[in-house]
């Protein structure tokens, strides 16, 4: 069988740093492919080569047995290979229809769009994938999934032979992967294929037919998925022996064996127009509390009401010293810290420092007569770098250039320094390679032991499982259920939101 | 909103139509001439310049974008007018304009090939294009035989019913509103400001977009330069000052988003309307003789209404983000 | 190393290199061509119409670091060129002359810092867009000037007013003192201060700064503040110059000037970076080239051009080096 897509030999080099050399992916008609690797592995400077967003240095790319040349995104797209990015590639401004047929709008005799056939058009596509939505309106006035369907939509009505879907997955709530699925589905059974990255390795045993790896910008294996097993491929991904990673398990938190201390902090009934609708919950010290749920259920808004970051319309947070907490800088006076998301748009300032960037949320306590105490400085920052073992060439280094591993650590810095009581952790892991996700989660293990108090949000059900002490089961803007470790296993995580899922179906 | 029309109930836009209908009352009611042929040809064919330029500009603002330069270009280009006005106006007007779309394309060219912010870019060309007026004419005004053809443009009327600028201002305007809610390139300038990265992704022709929206500028610059030398008689290289930020104002208080990837022609023609009425309506009020005011509360009046339609948008903006969450 | 690291992004940056070899490009090039170029009458002549271009340039600087832009510097500086002559002309400054000559520098600049408070408050709290939020000074701000004034030229005779645009220090024109003064604390501020660090961090990313629990919104108001109350100052100084003020003309296209001399000086436009002396560096340099095209013989109107050009390469220059 002829491959549908062929790259062999594939070097690229950004300003002198290698990104990718002598890398090769070969996916076969109708199949759904994976490539994992980690942070840095290359994956999407390979998928941007082939969707003609970045040239190739050397190489060989083929379609169908012939040689192809793409040099523009439009290309691509003509050639049949439509991708979904990670960060969505919409237009949320538009309308649906718009972002459907942007490029390709119908046309009527007078070459003037003829919108009344591209809704229908657009109304047309969506409906085979259940989505049924008023096209004229703003995208982004519809939620991530279904921008993310009409975004396949989109791929699906350019009758693409190859889609490729960068991370689809990583704002989903569980059903909604499941749509996506069945959308995956039906895409292989019409004979289109599909190249799947993704962090998640359990997507890959529900969805591919084969894997890619990928390490160091070079292609390591590829293998039918069937004859893999998790940490199989972990260990090819990190290059690293599988029995050794076993020992260490595959977090670093292990909650459930300290002993927690008074309560610090008091969540009751929150209500808030961002979406929580009852949410109440205690954190102690000296413990980490998970907060579990589909994605929307509330975890991140539930924090940011706690850090002073939204407005609540009802109930109260009540810190243990009594003092208020309306805003960020309250928050952080009163020994808080938030390590947000989204790195990017909440947590670096790209310009600035590593040790800039350590001290920011600290300013306001280095401060001698309006000047910040550049020596106390100096040395706190030393003492974190060394501490979290933040790879840089030196403090006054742009952070900006830093791997995201090590951004993440800097920021979780800017937190410790502050010597917070309670820190509230959104996806602390995420977009982290493994071995650098293993380290934070020591560090932040530790930290707790000292007495820290922890609320921590994640997607990954291993990490909450593992790591929390309890669990506040959040669902739809309530908290319904509380787990308590030891004891607590994925499978009763899922219980508790599915039981509730039914509970508010009947 | 895809297929938007002129008038947009419950869009960004609406408040501006509100207002201006709501204004055209009151002048209706208060002056006795205001609705007169001779008020409205007069007000019309002043502001045909304002209008062109702020459609120019709302183009450019849609894509994120801003032309600093288009005052500056129409100073220029009505001395180019001026110039050419002896060869009879079949010659001056498409070389006036000619000359805008060239600095339009120099626009472009810094924009979107060398990749200078596009407000330093036009601040650069409104700096060169105004320096560039001023050594064509020796910082004179070039005076145009009124005997010539081409001064008619502002004053006979086409088909015996309107000035010919009013005229080439509509189709200006109509043609554009085409092109921005019925062609691919439309919806393209659209996308851009919703999302350059995005637009690029989709396979969209970004930098022919981007061109596209600064070259039009500078012909409505151009255009407006026509009007300009037509309307005076002269070439005017010391006129222009100001006048982008006037059609921004426009482009703003017709709802568009300084940001991009929302906003329509027609809501920018009524945004420019109703900036020209304040000045209108001010002149009527200062003619009854009840209150006397200097030409220089014009422009603190025209701040204040910039000032409070803003407020009104940024209340409309917190009240629709409230809603949707 | 890292000291000089701390220096080239505060202060020194690399871009500025470029603005280095143009400065020393030009002052060549007059040493050669212009007669009378070393001539102590051409320094002064051009440390007096320097200062204000640098002093607005600095103000600009500061709210460019923000991310922001202020149109409305040159509408200031004819609010408080207009007020000033306004009040010591009074009959209250007749009877009082101390009392009133400090009352025509103080309450100008305040009148200055409270537009600064207007353009900032709207920016931040009610996050209208810079351009337009300065915008409305833009268009009224010499509007009102001229209201005030009726639109009259002021003509006056005050020695100790005329000090701030006439008065030597030291041999050197009294307004350069002050430039190299202020400059000296907005570079401490910047570098050093708590709140030059959190306006580069508004700059840099506005939400991880109000999330490290930055005050956004009063660093903003700050930035706009200052950049009002320099504009003030250098409006008061174009008028002690000319022992005269026209409304219509004090700071006319300043705001462009200072945005030129901002970016050429190395000044980022996204915001993140306020090299204050890298602002004074290029109100030079444009002063520089008005002067040399002056002086010979070219007419002002080619030096708009030779502007024009300076502000593309000096940003095509800034960007090639970040691609």
């Amino acid at each position: 069988m002829t491959d549908l897509i062929k790259m062999t030999g594939i070097g690229k080099s950004f300003a002198g740093i290698v990104a990718l050399q002598d890398a090769s992916l070969a996916i076969r008609p109708g199949e759904v492919h994976a490539i994992i690797g980690q942070n840095g592995a290359g994956k999407s400077t390979l998928i941007k080569i082939l969707t003609g967003v970045y040239r190739r240095d050397a190489g060989d790319v083929q379609m169908n047995g012939t040689p192809l040349a793409i040099t523009t995104p439009r290309e691509a797209q003509d050639a049949g290979i439509a991708t979904i990015y990670q960060e969505l590639s919409l237009v949320p401004l538009r309308s649906v229809t718009e972002n459907v047929v942007m490029g390709y709008e119908p046309r009527t005799r007078l070459g003037l769009i003829d919108w009344k056939a591209a809704h229908a058009r657009t109304r047309e596509i969506l409906a085979r994938f259940g989505v049924d939505v008023d096209v004229t309106r703003q995208l982004g006035s519809y939620s991530t999934a279904i921008q993310q369907l009409v975004a396949i939509a989109r791929a699906v009505s350019l009758d693409a032979k190859l889609v490729i879907m960068d991370e689809a997955t990583s704002s989903l709530d569980d059903q909604e992967i499941e749509t996506l699925f069945s959308v995956v589905k039906g895409l292989k059974a019409s004979g289109v294929a599909v190249l799947y990255i993704s962090h998640f390795l359990n997507e890959l045993y529900q969805i591919c037919d084969r894997v890619t790896i990928m390490r160091d910008g070079q292609t390591v294996a590829t293998h039918d998925v069937a004859e893999t097993t998790k940490l199989g491929l972990v260990s090819e991904m990190l290059g690293r022996d599988a029995s050794e990673i076993q020992a260490a398990g595959l977090t670093a938190l292990s909650g459930g064996h300290g002993e927690p201390g008074e309560v610090l902090l008091e969540a009751k009934g929150l209500r808030s127009k961002s979406g929580l609708r009852d949410a109440s919950f205690t954190i102690r010290k000296r413990e980490i509390v998970g907060l579990g749920g589909l994605l929307g259920s509330g975890r991140t808004e539930a924090a940011r009401a706690v850090f002073g970051l939204d407005a609540l319309s009802d109930g109260q947070v009540r810190h243990h010293s009594g003092a208020a907490l309306d805003t960020p800088a309250q928050a952080i006076a009163l020994g808080m810290g938030f390590l947000t998301e989204d790195r990017k748009a909440d947590g670096i300032i790209p310009h600035m420092s590593v040790r800039e960037n350590i001290t920011l949320a600290l300013l306001p306590k280095l401060t001698r007569m309006g000047a910040v105490d550049r020596e106390r400085e100096r040395k706190l920052v030393a003492h974190y770098i060394e501490a979290l073992q933040i790879k840089t060439s030196g403090m006054e280094q742009p952070i900006r250039e830093l791997s995201g591993g090590n951004q993440q650590k800097v920021l979780l810095a800017r937190w410790l320094a502050l010597e917070p009581e309670i820190l509230i952790l959104d996806e602390p892991t995420r977009g982290v390679d493994v071995g650098a996700k293993f380290e934070i989660q020591s560090i932040i293990r530790k930290q707790v032991a000292d007495g820290l108090a922890v609320l921590l949000i994640s997607s990954e059900f291993e990490e909450l499982v593992e790591g929390a002490d309890r669990i506040v089961v959040l669902q739809d803007g309530r908290s319904v259920s509380e787990l308590q470790n030891p004891g607590i296993t994925e499978g009763a995580l899922i219980g508790a939101i599915a039981h509730h899922h039914e509970r508010s179906a009947a | 909103m895809t297929c938007a029309g002129f008038f947009r109930p419950g869009g960004h836009s609406f408040g501006v139509w509100v207002v201006l209908v709501a204004m055209i009352l009151f002048g209706l009611l208060r002056y006795e001439n205001f609705g007169g042929a001779y008020n409205i040809s007069s007000f019309l064919n002043y502001n045909a310049m304002f209008i062109v330029i702020s459609v120019g500009m709302c183009f450019v603002i849609l894509t994120g974008g801003i032309d600093l330069s288009v005052g500056s270009v129409a100073a220029f280009t009505s001395v180019v007018a001026a110039y050419l006005s002896p060869y009879g106006i079949q010659v001056a007007l498409p070389g006036a304009v000619m000359a805008g779309l060239a600095i339009g394309g120099l626009n472009a060219v810094f924009v979107v090939l060398m990749r200078i912010p596009p407000f330093i870019a036009t601040l650069a060309t409104m700096l060169g294009a105004k320096g560039g007026a001023l050594v064509i004419s020796g910082a004179q005004t070039i005076s145009i035989d009124w005997e010539l053809n081409f001064t008619k443009l502002g004053m006979e009327k086409a088909f015996n019913l309107l000035p010919w600028t009013i005229v080439i201002t509509a189709v200006v305007v109509v043609g554009l509103w085409i092109v921005l809610e019925r062609t691919s390139l439309g919806r393209t300038v659209l996308a851009i400001g919703g999302g350059e990265d995005a637009s690029t992704m989709m396979g969209l022709n970004v930098n022919r977009a981007k061109i596209f929206v600064y070259v039009l500028s500078g012909g409505c610059g151009g255009m407006a330069g026509v009007f300009l030398a037509s309307g005076f008689g002269a070439g005017q290289p010391l006129e222009g000052v100001g006048w982008e930020l006037s059609a921004i104002a426009s482009v703003v208080v017709g709802g568009t988003l300084l940001t991009g990837g929302m906003g329509s022609v027609g809501a920018t023609v009524a945004g420019a309307l109703l900036l020209g009425l304040v000045f209108n309506i001010l002149n009527f009020e200062n003619g009854r003789g009840v209150i006397s005011l200097s030409a220089y509360w014009q422009m603190v009046i025209r701040g204040g209404f910039l000032f409070v339609v803003i407020l009104l948008q940024s209340h409309l903006a917190r009240r629709s983000k409230g809603a949707t969450q | 190393m890292t000291r000089t690291l701390t220096l080239m992004r505060a202060g020194f940056d690399p871009t500025r290199h470029g603005a280095l070899c143009a400065l020393g490009g030009i002052l060549l090039f007059n040493l050669l061509v212009t007669p009378n170029f070393l001539h102590a009458q051409t320094l002064f002549v051009n440390i007096s119409q320097v200062a204000t271009i640098a002093i607005v340039a600095m103000g600009m600087t500061l709210v460019i670091s923000t991310g922001g832009i202020d149109l409305s510097v040159g509408a200031i500086m004819a609010l408080s060129g207009a007020l000033a002559p306004l009040i010591f002309l009074s009959e209250f400054a007749a009877a009082n002359p101390t009392l009133g000559l400090v009352a025509s520098i103080i309450v100008p600049i305040l009148v200055a810092l409270c537009c600064g408070v207007f353009n900032g408050v709207l920016v931040s709290y009610l996050n209208v867009q810079p351009i337009v939020a300065t915008l409305i000074f833009f268009i009224s701000g010499r509007g009102l000037a001229q209201v005030m004034t009726n639109g009259n030229l002021q003509t006056f005779t005050n020695p100790s007013f005329s000090y701030l645009g006439t008065g030597k220090v030291l041999g050197l024109p009294f307004q350069g003192w002050l430039v190299l003064l202020i400059a000296v604390v907005l570079y401490w501020m910047v570098t050093r201060s708590v709140f030059g660090r959190q306006l580069l961090a508004v700059g840099g990313n506005e939400r991880a700064a109000r999330l490290s629990g930055i005050p956004v919104h009063r660093v903003k108001i700050g930035a706009y503040v200052i950049c009002a109350g320099l504009s003030g100052l250098a409006g008061l100084i174009v008028v002690a110059i000319n022992s005269a003020s026209d409304a219509a003309r004090i700071g006319n296209l300043m705001e462009l000037d200072a945005i030129a001399a901002a970016v050429v000086g190395g000044t980022l436009l996204q915001g993140g970076r306020a090299p204050i002396f890298g602002a004074v560096l290029g109100a030079v340099i444009i002063q520089l080239v008005k002067y040399t095209l002056l002086a010979n013989g070219i007419a002002d109107e080619v030096a708009l051009i030779a502007k024009a050009g300076i502000i593309i390469a000096a940003v095509y220059l800034q960007q090639a080096r970040k691609e």
